[in-house]
C-alpha cells in the first residue's frame, strides 16, 4: 500500500469541505440529542417510576444497528442529511440521557434544598443550581457523544451522507489507499480536536472544581 | 412571633412527625428546639418556611396563616442555616451570599455589595468572597451560612443543627457570635438542636421535645434546669443539670476579700497587678507557678465553682475588664452562693 502523498495539497478543498460537513453532521446531532434528553432526563430524575422506562428506551434506540436505522428514516426524510442527523442523534439519547440523570443525581441534597428554601421555584432550581452541578457528569457524556457521532457520519455514507467517510468508500472503490488514509486520518483528528476543545469548555465552565482546597 | 396552633403532622407512610403542637415563638428571641433524633423539632422547623406543610392545625407568622402565602415568597422573607451550612458548591462566597438578595430582584451590583458587607458583619476576610466554599474551613462555611440566610435581613432565621458538624472549640466561637451578632439584630430565631448545653447557652427559651413529636415542656432555661417537668426531661438535662444552672449566673454581686498574704499560698502578680499564678510557699524558691485563672464579673458561677476546685489555695482570683486583681473570693462562699442560686432558680419558676 502506497500513499500518494501528492494527492494531499491538491485535495486542501476538497478535505476542507468533507471535515466541514461532517462536523457540522455530528455537532448537529449532539445538539438535537441535548435538546431531547436534558428535558427527558429531568423528568425520569423527577419521577423515579420514569426512569426506568426512559433509560430502557434509549438503550433500545441503541441496540438498532446504525445502517438499518438510517435505511428505516429512508423514506420518510430521504437521502437527505437530516436522515444522518436523526439517526446520529437516535444513538447519543443512549449518552446524553444516562449521563444527565446521573449528573443530577450527584446533586448534593442540601444544595437543592437549600435553593428551595431560600425562596427559588423548582425551574429556578434546575437551571441555577442542579444543571450546573450535575455539569461535569453531562459533559462527560457530551463527550462521548461527540466522538461517537464523529465516528458515526462515515457511516452515513451509505445514504450518501457520510462526510469523510466518502473518502473511505471513494479509496475502496478505485482501489486508492491513500483516500482511505485520509479519511482515517481526518476522523481521528477531528474526533481528538473536538474532545479538546470540549473539556477546554468543561475546564472553563466549571471553575468550582478545579480551585484548591482550604 | 411565631405561633403554633395544635399542628399536627402525618407523613404518607404513617409516622407521626409532629403531635399536637401548640407553641409560641416570641418576636426577637431565640427559641431552642430540642430532642433526641426523630422527635419532630426539624420537621417542626419546616413547617414555618413550609418545606413540610402541617396535616392538621394552623401556623402563624406576624398574625398571618402561613398557608395563605405563596410558599416561594414566605422563604425569601425566613433566613434557613442548615447543617454542614448547605452552600452552593459551584457559585463563590460572595454569590452564595447574595443569593436571596438576586431571588428578591435587587440587581447583581447592589446583591454583591450587601454580600461583602455581611461577610465583614459575621467575621470572615473580604478575599474569602472570591473562594469557593470547600476552599473553606467548616466553621467558615457555616459564618458564610449565617452571612446568607442574613442577606436580605428577614426578621426571622431557622438554624437547623447550624453548628453541628464543627468541633467544639469553634462550635463555641459561632455560639458566641450568634449571640453577639443577635444582641445588635434582634432576629425571631428558631434553632434546632440535639445539645443541650447549647440549648442552654443560646436559647431565651427552651422547647424540649419527645419522641413521636411531643412537645414535652417549653420554659426558659433556668426554669427548665430548676425543674424539669418530668422525668424524661431531667433525663434529657442531664445528671449535670444543677452545674448547667449555674452556667446560667454570673459572678457579679459575689463578695470578695484581699489577696492572701504570709500563707502558704500566694498569688503572684505581675507589674500590673495581673495575677501569674500560685506560689507555693512550702516548695523551693525557684519551683514554676501553679497556674491561675482569674475570673471577671461577667464570667459564669459554674467557671467559677470550676476554678475553685481547681485553685490550690482554694480561692478564686477576681480581675476587672483589664485583667488588674481585684480581689479573691473563697471556695465556700462560691458553693454557698451556687446553692442559694439554685434554690431561687427553682423558687421563681
Amino acid at each position: 500500500m502506497t500513499i500518494e502523498w501528492g494527492w494531499f495539497p491538491d485535495h486542501i478543498d476538497e478535505m476542507t469541505r468533507l471535515t466541514a460537513d461532517h462536523l457540522s453532521t455530528a455537532l448537529s446531532a449532539v445538539f438535537f440529542g441535548l435538546l431531547i434528553a436534558l428535558p427527558l432526563a429531568v423528568i425520569a430524575h423527577r419521577f423515579r417510576p420514569l426512569r426506568g422506562f426512559v433509560l430502557g428506551l434509549s438503550n433500545i434506540l441503541y441496540t438498532i444497528p446504525s445502517i438499518a436505522l438510517f435505511v428505516l428514516l429512508l423514506p420518510v426524510t430521504g437521502l437527505t442529511r437530516t436522515t444522518a442527523v436523526v439517526g446520529i442523534t437516535a444513538y447519543t439519547l443512549v449518552v446524553l440521557v444516562r449521563n444527565t440523570v446521573e449528573g443530577l443525581d450527584t446533586v448534593p441534597a442540601k444544595a437543592r434544598e437549600a435553593s428551595t428554601a431560600m425562596g427559588a421555584k423548582p425551574l429556578r432550581t434546575l437551571f441555577t443550581v442542579e444543571l450546573p452541578l450535575a455539569l461535569p457528569v453531562i459533559m462527560a457524556g457530551v463527550r462521548v457523544a461527540t466522538v461517537m457521532s464523529i465516528s458515526l457520519v462515515s457511516v452515513a455514507s451509505a445514504i450518501g451522507q457520510g462526510g469523510l467517510g466518502q473518502l473511505f468508500i471513494d479509496g475502496f472503490q478505485r482501489d486508492f489507499p491513500t483516500l482511505v488514509i485520509a479519511g482515517v486520518a481526518l476522523t481521528l483528528l477531528l474526533a481528538l480536536v473536538a474532545d479538546a476543545v470540549l473539556v477546554t469548555v468543561q475546564w472553563l465552565a466549571t471553575p468550582w472544581t478545579h480551585k484548591r482546597g482550604a | 412571633m411565631i405561633k403554633f396552633d395544635e399542628v399536627h403532622k402525618r407523613f404518607p407512610n404513617g409516622t407521626t412527625a409532629v403531635h399536637d403542637l401548640s407553641l409560641e415563638m416570641p418576636e426577637g428571641q431565640i427559641t431552642v428546639l430540642v430532642g433526641s433524633s426523630g422527635c419532630g423539632k426539624t420537621t417542626t422547623l419546616r413547617m414555618i418556611n413550609r418545606m413540610v406543610d402541617p396535616t392538621s392545625g394552623t401556623i402563624r407568622l406576624a398574625g398571618k396563616d402561613i398557608l395563605e402565602s405563596d410558599a416561594a415568597d414566605l422563604r425569601r422573607g425566613i433566613g434557613y442555616v442548615i447543617q454542614q451550612s448547605g452552600l452552593f458548591p459551584h457559585r463563590t462566597v460572595l454569590d452564595n451570599v447574595a443569593t436571596v438578595p438576586l431571588l428578591l430582584g435587587w440587581g447583581r451590583k447592589k446583591a454583591r455589595s450587601r454580600a461583602a458587607e455581611l461577610l465583614e458583619t459575621v467575621g470572615l476576610a473580604a478575599d474569602a468572597g472570591k473562594r469557593y466554599p470547600h476552599q473553606l474551613s467548616g466553621g467558615q462555611q457555616q459564618r458564610v451560612g449565617v452571612a446568607r440566610a442574613l442577606a436580605a435581613d428577614p426578621p426571622v432565621l431557622l438554624m437547623d443543627e447550624p453548628f453541628g458538624a464543627v468541633d467544639p472549640v469553634v462550635r463555641t466561637q459561632l455560639q458566641d457570635e450568634l449571640l453577639r451578632l443577635q444582641k445588635d439584630l434582634a432576629k425571631t430565631i428558631v434553632f434546632v438542636t440535639h445539645d443541650i448545653d447549647e440549648a442552654v447557652r443560646l436559647g431565651d427559651r427552651i422547647a424540649v421535645f419527645r419522641t413521636g413529636g411531643h412537645l414535652v415542656q417549653c420554659a426558659e432555661p433556668a426554669e427548665l434546669l430548676a425543674r424539669p417537668a418530668d422525668d424524661f426531661v431531667a433525663d434529657f438535662l442531664g445528671a449535670e443539670r444543677g452545674l448547667k444552672l449555674l452556667s446560667l449566673s454570673t459572678l457579679a454581686g459575689l463578695p470578695q476579700g484581699p489577696a492572701p498574704e504570709g500563707g502558704r499560698w500566694e498569688l503572684a502578680l505581675d507589674s500590673a497587678r495581673k495575677p501569674l499564678g500560685w506560689r507555693d510557699g512550702d516548695a523551693a524558691a525557684d519551683s514554676p507557678l501553679l497556674p491561675v485563672r482569674a475570673l471577671r464579673d461577667g464570667d459564669s458561677l459554674l467557671s467559677a465553682v470550676n476554678e475553685s476546685i481547681a485553685s490550690p489555695a482554694g480561692l478564686v482570683a477576681r480581675v476587672d475588664a483589664d485583667g488588674v486583681l481585684t480581689g479573691v473570693t473563697a471556695r465556700a462562699e462560691i458553693h454557698d452562693h451556687a446553692g442559694e442560686a439554685h434554690i431561687s432558680a427553682g423558687a421563681a419558676a
